[in-house]
């Protein structure tokens, strides 16, 4: 068990989705930065899909009330164990009793916006439609379908390490798998069907400016500011699916990503979609940050998604180099 | 059949695609786009299938290397795809048209220049049809409303509407299924519950299905 010691309602359960719920208007949630969860759960030889607390406020505090070996990953600030201060994307042991801090990122370095806090096991919530995600629209799922408030107490699954001690960690993937174009960090991106109902200039603008997340961002979608992109004819389209990264053009003319949380239907016009590979990008670009958007083929996406796969096969094979002294799973 | 122009297969990243007929929104299209999600399903790289407004957003269980055979495989199958009959239930949804929980009946009524009892009785004198869900958990996508009483959607979208909310936008109507934002017109409110995940399926109402309002109360 570990109890909550921060009044921090931002702060959810989440594991990498929900899928299957779609047609029930279930949208699918999720870590914003799925590689952070995925990794943080092969440092601890969880399934790569077992929920973590995802923490998007800091300081954020938790006490363990039993031995417990957990990893945290993606971003935030410096992560304080008791004393002991662990490197960023690592995996450590907490004794009963420990306190576990995840501090506010320092001023005008460069960071990630959430952190992944996960346990040996999983956090223990009972799945709700195939998923421990919380749902807040629909409000279940996760910790009593909510944010997490101070005084909560989260159980770990059993699987896993469990109580091993560990203490090592992976170089993060903003070092290893980088995107940038032109000195800022980029995101790649497949035109979507109203692509061509942009004016010309609008379509270069679009892969040419700059974009800067507006504080109106968050786990539903990221608002963009940047150049005004004109439709040629604007269209109310009928309503029909779409997934976490599609990039919506209201009238207006200014862009809104749909992130993890977004409602699995729309109508606005969508001049494309961030690639599954890259959403974990934006999921840490902090608000205020700018980026590019990189026009991609169907295969550079595949083949992204596919370096992906293999940044995390070689986190797996670090992970047993490291706990073959330690008996293995 | 062969004249219609050819469907738009357009790319939603390496999620899904999106699956558009052309022409005017229909029940029978809608018909059709039930029976291509179910044989869809069926498909191997395809996870979801989920019907939209006369449209189909294939979700793939891992995108396939080469899309070109896919898409072959989808316009055969929509040439091929007959109306799935439209034998669902029909669902009696009291209704308490405006007032506190109507706030917006009277934009309706200035709007369209009909008096309340006109627009309330149009409004439930049709059985509209579910066409989808989407939105939001157990949100309906219903057809069917009297062209009379379509009111724009708002200026500026309510920022929460409570659960149950029955509401006009555009030349549609709905009943949103828990508290949200919302750019339509309420102009009453039901008591029905729409999702329960203790339930499977946790909708109560499914595509085939129809909707008819009664009018509980009329409150001026």
């Amino acid at each position: 068990m570990i109890e909550i010691l921060s009044e921090s309602a931002l702060a959810t359960v989440q594991d990498l989705g929900r899928l299957g719920a779609l047609s029930w208007g279930v949208g699918v949630s999720g870590a914003m930065d799925p590689l952070a969860l995925e990794a943080g759960n092969l440092l601890l030889g969880n399934a790569p899909d077992a929920a973590a607390i995802e923490v998007q406020i800091f300081p954020f505090q938790v006490r363990f009330d039993a031995a417990c070996a957990f990893a945290v990953t993606g971003g935030g600030g410096p992560v304080r164990l008791g004393e002991r201060e662990l490197p960023p994307w690592w995996c450590g042991m907490a004794a009963a009793g420990e306190v576990l801090r995840l501090g506010v990122p320092k001023r005008g370095t460069t960071h990630g916006s959430r952190a992944y806090l996960c346990l040996a096991g999983g956090v223990d919530v009972p799945p709700v439609l195939n998923s421990r995600s919380t749902q807040l629209r629909g409000a279940f799922g996760g910790h009593e379908g909510r944010g997490l408030r101070r005084g909560d107490r989260l159980a770990a699954g059993t699987l896993g390490w469990g109580a091993r001690p560990l203490w090592f960690g992976i170089v993060p993937p903003s070092l290893t798998l980088p995107c940038e174009r032109d000195g800022l960090p980029a995101v790649r991106v497949l035109p979507a069907a109203e692509y061509d109902s942009f004016t010309p200039a609008s379509q270069q603008a679009f892969w040419a400016e700059p974009w800067t997340i507006t504080p109106q961002s968050d786990r539903y979608g990221y608002r963009l500011s940047g150049p005004v992109l004109e439709a040629i004819a604007f269209r109310e389209l009928r309503s029909h699916g779409i997934v976490p990264g599609v990039i919506q053009v209201p009238r207006g003319g200014q862009p809104i990503v749909q992130m993890r949380d977004a409602q699995p239907s729309g109508g606005y016009p969508k001049i494309g979609t961030v690639i599954d590979a890259d959403l974990w990008r934006l999921g840490q670009a902090p608000i205020g940050s700018r980026f590019r958007f990189i026009e991609a083929s169907w295969d550079e996406a595949l083949a992204a998604a596919d370096e992906t796969r293999r940044w995390l096969a070689s986190i797996e094979r670090l992970v047993g180099l490291h706990t073959l002294g330690t008996g293995g799973r | 059949m062969t004249t219609e122009p050819a469907p738009l297969i357009t790319l939603l990243g390496t999620t899904a695609l999106l699956f558009e007929p052309a022409g005017e929104t229909t029940l029978s299209t809608q018909q059709r786009i039930w029976a291509l999600a179910r044989e869809a399903l069926a498909w191997p790289e395809i996870r979801e299938a989920v019907p939209g407004m006369n449209n189909l957003m294939l979700a793939f269980a891992c995108p396939p290397r080469s899309l070109a055979p896919l898409e072959t495989r989808l316009h055969a199958a929509w040439q091929a795809a007959a109306p799935l009959p439209l034998d669902g239930r029909v669902i009696d949804l009291p209704v308490v048209y405006g007032g506190e929980r109507g706030p917006h009946l009277a934009d309706v009524v200035s709007h369209t220049g009909l008096g309340v009892d006109e627009i309330v009785e149009r409004h439930a004198g049709a059985l509209y049809p579910v066409y989808a869900i989407g939105s939001h958990p157990g949100y309906c996508y219903l057809g069917g409303m009297d062209a009379r009483i379509a009111t724009p959607r708002r200026q500026v979208p309510v920022l929460s509407i409570p659960g149950g909310s029955v509401s006009i936008g555009g030349a549609q109507t709905g009943v949103s299924a828990s508290a949200g934002p919302s750019g339509w017109n309420t102009i009453g409110a039901t008591t029905a519950r729409f999702f329960d995940v203790a339930q499977h399926p946790p909708t109560l109402l499914h595509p085939g299905d129809s909707i008819r309002f009664r009018i509980e109360k009329v409150i001026r």
